[in-house]
């Protein structure tokens, strides 16, 4: 065997050779036929984990923060890891629906409503952890540049007034995206659905929207728009986060490789995420044609990019604490390899540096099974790499009389589990009454989309008519 | 028929595929009608030119929208922290420009993304409650498959027998008249 590189058509995005009206019947199946009784055993779990959630944010605004596991030094805990966990999860849908749009891969049409609508859910669990961690949360006003009884104004040259602005101003640009991008498929779900009162929540919903060109016309320059802001957003949202840490002076947070080693993780971890939800999702709705293998092994290849740029960033810390010359940056070093924290380091040197290595081969990028398993791996690991980097540094650091252990409380775990629950109620309803899949997107990826792969005479579709592309083909020789 | 006391909206026309579509688009266009759209279920690549649509003028709505968030926040920021609550943090200036670049990239995004979304909706004429389209039941197949063209009765040169003829020569597979709802 080996292996050649030659043109030929490139392969078609939807396996099965549908229709447009196939591709229509099988995605305004799920919203449009009566709920699966697995569905609603999904959404019972997730609801008792919502009420967990509740009941732990509410006895945390009742007794205050010292239910929490936190203790002097250690003013971070899990409540700031998972904060940073589910919003890195929530940038890979930005970079599907965004900044894929932009390198114009088609690919991204079969996940990206599906990415997204993880992105707000992630970004709602994230958003919530600062916002009880402030301690008195009636008054969580005061982070907004409101004029108050005070006279007080929030400080601007602070990062976590800076990460107020990026989170919520993140929440807001994916939300109208994700909106902009379903009125046309709710427009496809309005004049599908046979109930009168589906018919006037999803004709609110479209707009009237009718499909003409002229406003398709405005509409794909405003998608466009839209792409072009929330690239450099995503990338400005995780850059801030990583400022909260990077901006103090507190060793093995202070560091220039902060930023692009956040986003990498961020991506790294959202990918995983998108490929856990995607494989189970595809499965349970036979969306196999649409969320095919094809597109799985090209999400594998990202997430290997960036699983080795993350592995890349721990070479340099380590690299830069030995070169640097200082003593308390080497410390941090010498405490995450074997310190008390160190069985967290490992861990998290199993799952993301171990794991991704075996995206190497084609047969693991392409299979359901392993790819899953690796999924869920990368994302412990990741959410171990916030651990670290949150405590390891603020129970360790300039001064030995002040060291402390941490460890999480009860309230912590449980928050922790809660957030689940928010996740997957919003999730599942997402998944019952949305369209998971970009309906309008995916037909205009199919060839015969495109007028050119017509006769120009009878007017007929002419098979494989596609641009060639360069392709690897195994061949036997 | 009992179309007397309707008002005549258009002439709507279906045809087989996007090709088609474009071919039918271009030919209205040279017929020199104004008044007339095209509807399918997803943006056809090449209708643009077909039925000769100028550029979006969405762009200078978003720099507007742009401009308005960034010079916000400048100002926010400048008259706060200089003026109006000064606070000395770390002896470090009270207007000091390059710690406002987060905020100010965060706010001339948000702002520009709130005008992309209603430049969209108003250059479209969105939101609308009623469409004289919706009465006509193929029509549901626009968001589907269905591919069509409707020459609206304003143009100046609608003429029901002329404008049905043009559909017929570029093989429309139905054709029917559209009336607004009163």
């Amino acid at each position: 065997m080996s292996t050649d590189y030659q043109y030929a058509p490139e392969p078609t995005l939807v396996k099965g050779d549908h229709t447009f009206r196939e591709i229509t019947d099988l995605i305004v199946k799920t919203p449009l036929s009566p709920t699966p009784p697995l569905w609603y055993l999904a959404f019972g779990l997730a609801n008792i984990l919502l009420i967990v959630l509740l009941g732990a944010v509410g006895y945390l605004i009742w007794e205050g923060t010292g239910i929490w596991g936190l203790n002097n030094p250690a003013g971070w805990g899990w409540a700031i890891v998972n904060f940073v966990w589910w919003v890195g999860i929530g940038h890979a849908g930005t970079l599907i629906s965004a900044i894929l749009f932009l390198f114009r891969q088609g690919w991204r049409t079969a996940i990206n409503r599906f990415a997204e609508a993880m992105t707000i859910f992630a970004v709602m669990c994230a958003g919530l952890f600062p916002a009880i961690h402030v301690g008195r949360i009636w008054v969580i006003y005061w982070v907004f540049p409101i004029p108050n009884q005070m006279g007080a104004w929030p400080n601007f040259s602070s990062p976590l007034l800076w990460d107020v602005f990026a989170v919520s101003t993140y929440f807001t640009v994916s939300l109208l995206f994700w909106y902009v991008g379903l009125i046309p498929d709710l427009a496809t779900l309005r004049d599908r659905t046979k109930s009168k009162v589906a018919k006037i929540v999803y004709g609110i919903g479209a707009m009237g929207w009718t499909g003409s060109f002229r406003n398709w016309w405005h509409y794909e320059k405003a998608y466009m728009i839209l792409a072009g802001l929330a690239t450099p957003l995503v990338l400005s949202v995780h850059t801030i986060v990583s400022y909260d840490f990077a901006v103090s002076v507190i060793p093995g947070w202070h560091s220039t490789i902060f930023p692009p080693y956040f986003v990498a993780g961020a991506i790294y971890s959202g990918f995983a995420m998108v490929l856990t939800l995607m494989l189970i999702a595809r499965k349970m709705y036979s969306l196999e044609d649409i969320m095919n293998i094809d597109i799985m092994e090209r999400m594998n290849l990202v997430m290997m990019v960036c699983g080795n740029l993350v592995a890349f960033a721990y070479l340099m810390e380590g690299f830069i604490a030995w070169y640097s010359g200082y003593i308390y940056e080497q410390g941090i070093f010498w405490l995450y390899v074997v310190g008390p924290y160190a069985w967290g380091f490992w861990i998290l040197m199993f799952c993301n540096v171990i794991t991704p290595q075996f995206l190497w081969f084609k047969s693991v990028r392409r299979n359901v099974a392993l790819t899953f398993v690796i999924s869920i791996l990368v994302n412990i690991g990741m959410w171990f790499e916030r651990f670290m980097i949150a405590v390891v540094s603020l129970s360790t650091d300039f001064m030995p009389s002040s060291w402390a252990y941490y460890s999480p409380s009860f309230w912590d775990i449980i928050t922790y589990i809660g957030t689940f629950g928010l996740f997957f109620t919003f999730f599942l309803l997402f998944l019952r009454f949305l369209p998971m899949i970009a309906i309008a997107e995916v037909k205009k990826e199919l060839p015969q989309a495109d007028p050119h792969n017509y006769n120009d005479e009878t007017k007929e579709f002419i098979e494989g008519n596609t641009e060639p592309v360069l392709v690897q083909q195994e061949q036997t020789v | 028929m009992e179309t007397e006391n309707k008002s005549l909206h258009g002439i709507l026309a279906e045809f087989r595929n996007p090709k088609e579509l474009v071919d039918a688009a271009e030919a209205v266009k040279k017929s020199g009608y104004k008044s007339y759209d095209t509807y399918a279920p997803y943006p056809i690549h090449g209708m643009e030119k077909a039925m000769g649509i100028k550029e979006s003028p969405l762009g200078w709505i978003v720099l507007g929208g742009g401009l308005i968030g960034c010079i916000g926040a400048l100002w926010l920021m400048i008259w706060v922290m200089g003026y109006e609550y000064p606070m000395n943090i770390s002896g470090k200036p009270f207007i000091n420009i390059p710690i406002y670049v987060p905020i100010t990239f965060e706010l001339t995004v948000l702002v520009a993304a709130f005008a992309t979304v209603y430049g969209v909706f108003s250059l479209s004429g969105l939101p609308r409650l009623n469409n004289p389209l919706f009465g006509v039941d193929r029509f549901k197949k626009a968001t589907d498959d269905g591919f069509f063209v409707c020459i609206e009765a304003s143009d100046n040169l609608f003429a029901e027998d002329k404008v049905t003829q043009l559909f017929r020569d570029n093989g429309a597979t139905h054709i029917e008249t559209v009336y607004d709802s009163e």
